[in-house]
């Protein structure tokens, strides 16, 4: 593998110091004895202390993380079956059609998906909750698995499949052994996408929500007119370091089980 | 591609259109029905002619205008940040750590950009220090570009990353060994057989892009306007969500030419 | 392929263990008996330690959900879905839902505190009687501006603010009949003027303010003014009130040709379930110990009187935030327009908007 140049290296670390600068402002004034984002006055362990004693905060996450996992769990699996779906249509003007479809939830605000899922779960009678808003989450969370499974399908040539067929394979396994394997790393960033969604998602959950179910979203927006405290800060901040923690802890384990298993 | 699937199989897509059917089509059904109602709730068509007029057509430009220079942005940015990543030893871990922010949320994000944009910010306090004084930096188009392509870079890189990766190198190698230039190669080979991932990258960004409204808001102080301002306001705070649901139903249209235009068409090998 | 299936097993058993967490959680908080009560709030808008009292002298659990805007909030019980037995609207908001329907009378026989309250914030035209509403907090829309940034100028009347001197000074808050009203007012025109001659001239006025108008922001004001990225804003009193605990050099004005009174008041949606618990909650929150507990909490001004006998002198006694007779006699409260009026208000807000570009 070819050394990286200097300019590639500098650049890069540039991309990564912008990226990181917010999360770790907040996380300076996380130890902010001042109670605001601006004033720096004495560092203090505070409001990291109130976390524990607010269980009301830590189910919210708790249902929070929840949602995310289910929800990008399921709409990676429904939303990988569709874009195979789709790259199989032969026809131009059906391809089109089926992904102008797939895109008008990520064209329309949020709160239009909101209002009109509301609507429809009403009509439905079927009660605001936890499975309200998983359903609302693997609703909106699809179209992105698509988009970001479809190139690849579309990058995979088909001699691969007619090679597979060829040797006696079965249609189970083109699809397990050949198709998925290769597409494997749209489907991560399907998958990865849609939790974003999820985590980041205000509008949608705050309509479709109710009967005491909350996410960490929705609390965070409606604590805005007031102010949000520091021990929001707090919460993010490890969050962020647990999820860090995971990343970095299962990249290094699976290289680890990788390397002994004769994987490069 | 052509699977040897018995009709019988074909009962795996049924989730996706079911989905599609019941969380797309029925909405967006919804969404037309209503666009034909005036604020009174009678049929009419004042709502399309309301769009017509001036206001929400400079609006629509506006809208547009943000919403490409957004995803042109991101793509100059993201494109070698993806392309240098293939290029480093831990990529899979360096891609994750390129996500992990996007999950803190939003309003803290912006939060935490009007205490660094400030006046008395972070960067303002380093123009000082360097020499260059005090700039207003909120509320201007710079900074709204500038978070803006922050939320969204996430989302181009990643279908671009995974483009470059299944990269043949070979490819690049036999050009270089053929007397082409480094731009000649990007341009003749690596861009063109990379084109899906940034085809799909442009549509993750553009698409959303065009109805932004809390960032408007928050980093632009409402000097960017953007039809998600509207349509927020419609449905929201005047309640007419007749007028919201007509201008929904431009923003779909505008998203349908705009797949049409850009599809995707049938290559062989 | 397998480490695929592996990584969606490992999800699924994460996301069982975390529910059941989550559900030993909620039983340890007495969430699976009955008797509960569905308060549906602003955020932070009510002390934790009274919830944690009112549970324990009555024996209802609190279920707590929080919403960020009025309007959102009607959608939300308009809907059904959630049975929310408290609700904390604004007043032009229960105008609303009074309209469509969405309230059940408050029996004030259950509510013997009530005598608390000062008539003044009584029986107003959003309510008559209060057969609906019970006031929880009020304040007044304003000019909050930071005298050192402006070489102590003063600042009293809305027109002051189109001084040409005042140039990308002004934050202005992301309200239209906020934004028209003071314009409307300025104008000597009430606020809940209809007349599209009227509101034209107001709009046009309000172009005139643009080169002053530095942005039009939402609830980020507070960390705006406070940092004194602008020297003037105009918002409402809380909004004030929460900048000057922050930064002591803001000052707030009423401007004298007028302004809004606005009332953040306790109703009980029509779907509610525990209409006595209800009822004994709103009684608990008027209790004049209660009552000023909350308001050292919150920070906004109480409509309750026998309350501001248990707040320190300094806050009652400020002019700014608790008006006398005479100053609340050119306030008006915003009156429901009609869908018609309402749409060209913001209509010609947004208009204002974009005429900035």
């Amino acid at each position: 593998m070819k050394k990286l140049s200097k300019w590639s290296v500098f650049y890069l670390c540039l991309v990564f110091v912008v990226l990181y600068a917010p999360i770790f402002y907040l996380i300076f004034y996380s130890f902010n004895s001042g109670g605001t984002m601006h004033n720096f006055e004495d560092f203090t362990l505070d409001w990291y202390k109130e976390l524990f004693h607010d269980s009301r905060l830590l189910i919210i996450v708790l249902n929070t993380i929840i949602i995310a996992l289910l929800s990008a769990a399921i709409s990676t699996i429904i939303g990988v079956l569709g874009a195979i779906s789709i790259s199989m249509m032969r026809k131009k003007s059906m391809r089109d059609s089926v992904l102008s479809l797939n895109n008008i939830l990520i064209v329309s605000p949020d709160v239009i998906i909101g209002a009109s899922f509301l609507i429809f779960f009403t009509i439905l009678g079927i009660k605001l909750g936890f499975f309200s808003v998983l359903i609302s989450h693997i609703a909106f969370s699809i179209p992105i698995v698509v988009i970001m499974v479809l190139p690849k399908l579309e990058e995979m040539s088909p001699t691969l499949v007619d090679a597979a067929l060829d040797l006696g394979a079965s249609g189970k396994e083109v699809l397990t052994k050949v198709i998925i394997p290769y597409i494997s790393p749209g489907i991560l960033a399907g998958f990865f996408m849609a939790l974003t969604y999820s985590l980041d998602d205000f509008a949608v959950t705050f309509f479709v929500t109710g009967n005491g179910f909350t996410t960490l979203s929705v609390e965070i927006y409606s604590l805005a007119r007031r102010g949000i405290s520091l021990n929001i800060n707090a919460l993010s901040s490890l969050l962020f370091l647990l999820t860090l923690i995971l990343v970095i802890g299962y990249y290094f384990i699976t290289k680890r089980a990788n390397k002994q298993m004769g994987v490069k | 591609m052509v699977l040897p699937m018995k009709n019988s199989k074909k009962w795996y897509i049924i989730p996706y259109y079911l989905w599609i059917a019941l969380f797309v089509i029925a909405p967006l059904a919804l969404i037309v029905y209503y666009s034909f109602f005036n604020i009174e709730g009678n049929l009419s068509l004042e709502n399309y002619e309301k769009f017509f007029t001036s206001v929400y057509l400079f609006m629509t430009l506006n809208s547009f205008w943000y919403a490409l220079l957004i995803t042109l942005i991101s793509l100059l940015i993201a494109y070698p940040t993806a392309y240098i990543l293939t290029k480093t030893r831990h990529k899979q871990l360096w891609l994750l750590l390129i996500i992990l922010p996007s999950w803190i949320n939003l309003l803290l994000k912006a939060y935490a950009f009007i205490g660094i944009f400030g006046t008395y910010g972070v960067t303002n306090k380093t123009l000082e220090f360097l020499g260059i004084g005090k700039q207003q930096i909120l509320f201007t188009d710079f900074s709204f570009l500038f978070v803006s392509v922050y939320i969204f870079i996430p989302f181009m890189i990643l279908p671009i990353f995974n483009s470059l990766e299944k990269l043949n190198p070979s490819l690049v190698y036999a050009s270089q060994d053929l007397g082409a230039s480094s731009w000649t190669t990007f341009r003749k080979i690596i861009f063109p057989l990379t084109i899906d991932g940034v085809k799909s990258g442009c549509q993750a960004v553009f698409i959303p892009s065009l109805s932004l409204f809390m960032i408007t808001r928050l980093i632009a102080g409402n000097r960017v306007i953007t039809l998600g301002t509207a349509i927020e306001e419609h449905f929201l705070i005047t309640q007419d969500w007749g007028m919201g649901s007509t201008i929904a139903v431009f923003l779909i249209i505008i998203m349908i030419i705009i797949m049409v235009l850009t599809g995707n068409r049938k290559r062989g090998v | 392929m397998k480490s695929l299936v592996r990584g969606l097993i490992a999800i699924i058993v994460l996301s069982i263990i975390l529910l059941v967490v989550v559900n030993q959680l909620n039983s340890s908080r007495g969430y699976s008996s009955g008797n509960t009560l569905t308060v549906y709030n602003w955020g932070d808008y009510i002390d934790p330690d009274l919830i944690t009292k009112f549970e324990e002298e009555t024996g209802i659990k609190i279920i707590y959900e929080t919403f960020d805007s009025n309007e959102a909030m009607m959608t939300k019980i308009e809907q059904g879905g959630t049975n929310y037995d408290i609700a904390v609207p604004s007043e032009y908001t229960i105008d609303k839902m009074l309209d469509e329907d969405l309230l059940l009378p408050v029996d004030h026989s259950k509510i013997p505190n009530l005598k608390y309250i000062d008539s003044r914030y009584m029986d107003l035209s959003f309510d008559p009687g209060n057969n609906y509403s019970i006031p929880y907090f009020w304040g007044t829309v304003g000019i909050i501006y930071n005298p050192k940034m402006l070489d102590g100028k003063k600042i009293t009347t809305w027109d002051d603010l189109w001084d040409k001197d005042l140039k990308n000074q002004i934050i202005l808050i992301d309200g239209a009949r906020e934004i028209m009203g003071m314009s409307l007012n300025s104008l000597n025109y009430s606020l809940n003027d209809k007349d599209h001659v009227h509101l034209k001239e107001a709009k046009e006025k309000l172009d005139k303010l643009t080169p002053n108008v530095k942005a039009i922001v939402g609830d980020e004001i507070r960390m705006l003014m406070a940092t004194e990225e602008a020297a003037i804003g105009v918002a409402w009193s809380g909004t004030a009130q929460e900048i000057m605990w922050e930064n002591e050099d803001v000052e707030y004005v009423v401007p004298e040709e007028g302004s809004n009174l606005w009332f953040d008041n306790i109703v009980i949606p029509k779907t509610a379930k525990n209409v006595e618990g209800a009822h004994k909650f709103i009684n608990f929150m008027l209790d004049p110990k209660n009552a000023a507990q909350n308001t050292e909490y919150v920070g906004y001004s109480t409509p309750n009187k026998e309350a501001m006998k248990y707040l320190p002198e300094e806050i009652t006694s400020d002019k700014r935030f608790y008006l006398d007779e005479e100053m609340t006699s050119k306030l008006e409260v915003y009156e429901n327009l009609g869908k018609r009026s309402l749409a060209e208000y913001n209509d010609l807000f947004l208009e204002f908007k974009m005429h900035r570009k």
